[in-house]
């Protein structure tokens, strides 16, 4: 009789290829820390919905599929290609998860007349591995809790490449560093699926201050797995504001991680839209490490046909007089489903934590379904934490009084839609992404809008 | 250019209109007086389009067209103006946004080119002058945090800019105070013209002493019950409505 193969057989497979060229490689690999990852993931397995973290979202349509490995292959992409173009500064092209430098600018715009600082490092995780080790190692897979999270243990165990960014202390980075995730489509006869696990280390020194953008994006209707884990240290002082535009394939999964640990009077803030991907469930977890350090997390999340998002963030007020804001909203369309859990924890001696938690929900058909639960585990007495969710319809009123002054229905639709969402998007700083965004929401909302009046 | 014949509205079992004949014509103002509950704001808002009210008998012509057939945006652009008696707040959207696409939405239908951003500045600080409006509102989101006198101010503005055959409205004196409601009058007398007709519902006298209308109905129990010139309003403003009451009741009683 055949042995039944378990879901996790695809990735031991990978990992037992992988580890091969990884043994030539020296310390460098990583190799003990990635057999680690690779044990916790083979114990742990994929969650299912019997798990407390997962219960919402079935990652089955993940296991089923069995990936390849992404190889790099950049198919004739070139600059043109690139989400976001119009936004300046220091570019790094991650193509299918490792570094693209045919398509990244990653210190000189001369035509811009810009230079990202010269102490500043902004380039390949795995060449940085080779170059820097010391500094790499003593962050790498430090924060993002792999024993726990069973794709960050996959990622930990199989990550190949993605960004390493060091800001060392004082700097101060005017412009956005920009990090493009780009999957691109199979060549021809081998349409395989394909799995890339991008890799991000972020080290922010104390008294630095920097901007970073990581956007997600692949071929239309194209299936593929990214599964990404991004780690952010912030120091003494840092101030750090990320950013995360996924607009993956609506055919795409999208798992990702997103680990920030703060120390004294930092300031770290977390800007996410989610547009794109068939099944995306983002995590995001502050810990505030720090006395005084603070935390924003604002997130936009867009969904539609069948399409399944899952925002689990968690703020762990982990020392005292920390500030936490956050922001999140949903706009549900069609059988769309969403997932917020908002998490707050403010351990014992958190004493005058301040944390404030808003997750709003727009539904705009009958069948979107959104799950929202806050969660507050507090365990110190002298702190003030506040959190409210909302699921509603669009305002009927409002409708009325637009359309009585000539707007039509559809766009009326629309345009209420957007302000919804209007509020997210303004905190987002950087202009021209801003402007980028509201661009893009617009047309998709009003698009929706025309498809729905077809049927 | 309006008429209104024989409508009957009713919301959910409630019925409120029973009847209400009315023409108006090109460069008139019609004042709509009545008690609470007569139906004043429920004829204002059928002719607007709302949905809640459903009418179940009669005719209005608008312009020759059957009204009551066209979208509440599509009255909108053939020049039906509705100002509300509570203004919706619409968090997200800028004043100014909110008319841009309004007026070139108008524009459009009637063929008329989209006014680019800074024709459209120049016709909204014109008008926003006429009405003393703070500049302040416009790039606020349309009346969210506005006091009751800037929400009601803000309709008359957007009349002014939207420049509408028929202008509805509805109730526009409640929550003014005198200096709100001069400054609204002078914006409506502004805008009269021999091509624009106007219906002013309101509930009381004051507001016909600024704008001074053509003809006064009253309201009653979902009927016009009495039709005169503006001393009709006088006569209403003392003697109070019981006065039209008892003549009714007297009437059916012989």
């Amino acid at each position: 009789m055949a042995t039944m193969l378990r879901d996790t057989d695809t990735y031991i497979m990978h990992f037992d290829r992988f580890g091969k060229e990884l043994a030539a490689q020296g310390p460098s690999s990583l190799l003990p820390l990635r057999r680690e990852a690779m044990a916790h993931f083979t114990e742990l397995g994929f969650p299912t919905t019997r798990h407390e973290e997962w219960r919402y979202t079935s990652v089955a349509p993940i296991t089923r599929i069995r990936f390849q490995p992404a190889v790099a292959d950049g198919n004739g992409l070139t600059q043109a290609h690139l989400p976001l173009g119009r936004i300046t500064g220091c570019r790094l092209v991650f193509v299918n998860g490792r570094y693209a430098s045919e398509l990244s600018t990653p210190g000189i715009h001369a035509e811009r007349g810009w230079t990202l600082p010269r102490a500043v490092k902004a380039g390949s995780l795995a060449a940085a591995l080779k170059t820097d080790f010391e500094r790499v190692e003593t962050h790498l897979a430090r924060y993002a809790a792999f024993h726990q999270h069973p794709f960050v243990a996959l990622n930990t165990a199989l990550m190949e490449d993605g960004a390493f960014l060091h800001i060392p202390r004082g700097v101060i980075v005017e412009e956005p560093i920009h990090l493009v995730f780009i999957a691109t489509r199979a060549p021809s006869g081998r349409g395989e699926p394909v799995v890339s696990h991008p890799r991000t280390l972020i080290v922010a020194e104390e008294n630095s201050l920097a901007t970073v953008i990581e956007t997600y994006a692949g071929p239309d209707g194209d299936v593929y797995f990214t599964n990404a884990v991004t780690e952010i240290v912030a120091g003494e002082n840092a101030v750090l504001d990320h950013y995360k535009v996924q607009q993956e394939s609506e055919a795409a999964f999208h798992i990702a991680t997103l680990h920030v640990q703060q120390a004294r009077s930092s300031t770290f803030s977390s800007h996410s839209i989610s547009l794109g991907g068939a099944l995306v469930r983002n995590d995001v977890r502050a810990v505030l490490d720090g006395p005084g350090s603070e935390s924003t997390l604002n997130g936009l999340y867009v969904a539609r046909g069948q399409q399944h998002v899952d925002n689990h963030t968690v703020i762990d007020h982990a020392k005292s007089h920390c500030n936490s804001h956050e922001l999140y909203k949903g706009i549900l369309d069609g059988r769309a489903t969403g997932v917020f859990n908002g998490k707050i924890f403010v351990r014992p001696g958190a004493q005058k934590t301040d944390a404030r938690q808003t997750n709003q929900n727009l539904l705009l058909s009958q069948d979107a379904v959104i799950d929202t639960k806050p969660q507050l585990e507090i365990f110190a007495d002298d702190v003030r934490c506040t959190h409210g969710a909302t699921v509603g319809q669009l305002d009927e009123d409002a409708i009325f009084y637009l359309r009585s002054r000539g707007i039509g229905v559809e766009e009326a639709r629309g345009l209420l839609t957007y302000a919804f969402a209007s509020d997210v998007l303004g905190q987002f700083k950087i202009e021209s992404l801003r402007t980028h965004l509201e661009e893009l929401l617009h047309a998709r909302l009003l698009r929706g809008e025309r498809v729905r009046e077809r049927r | 250019m309006l008429e209104i014949k024989d409508l009957y509205a009713k919301v959910g079992d409630n019925q409120i209109l029973r009847g209400v004949t009315l023409t108006v014509n090109p460069g008139e103002v019609h004042a709509v007086m009545g008690p609470n509950g007569s139906g004043k704001s429920t004829l204002a808002n059928v002719l607007a389009g709302r949905d809640t009210f459903e009418v179940t008998e009669g005719e209005v012509l608008y312009e020759g067209r059957n009204l009551l057939e066209m979208d509440p945006e599509e009255r909108a652009r053939e020049g039906v103006f509705m100002a509300f008696q509570y203004p919706v707040e619409i968090p997200g959207v800028s004043n100014l946004y909110f008319l841009k696409a309004a007026a070139n939405a108008i524009r459009k239908h009637r063929g008329l080119q989209e006014l680019d951003a800074m024709d459209f500045l120049a016709l909204v600080r014109e008008k926003a002058g006429l009405l003393e409006m703070d500049q302040n509102l416009l790039n606020r989101p349309v009346n969210e945090g506005f006091s009751g006198g800037e929400k009601k101010r803000n309709e008359i503005f957007q009349l002014a800019v939207l420049e509408p055959r028929l202008a509805i409205l509805d109730e526009t004196d409640s929550g003014l105070d005198i200096d709100a409601l001069r400054t609204v009058a002078r914006g409506v007398n502004a805008l009269r013209s021999p091509d624009r007709a106007f219906i002013v519902v309101t509930h009381y006298q004051r507001l016909l002493n600024h704008i001074v209308p053509d003809h006064v109905h009253v309201l009653f129990n979902g009927r016009i019950a009495r039709s005169g010139g503006k001393g009709l309003a006088l006569e209403l403003e003392a003697k109070g409505y019981a006065w039209i009451e008892d003549e009714l009741v007297g009437a059916a009683r012989t």
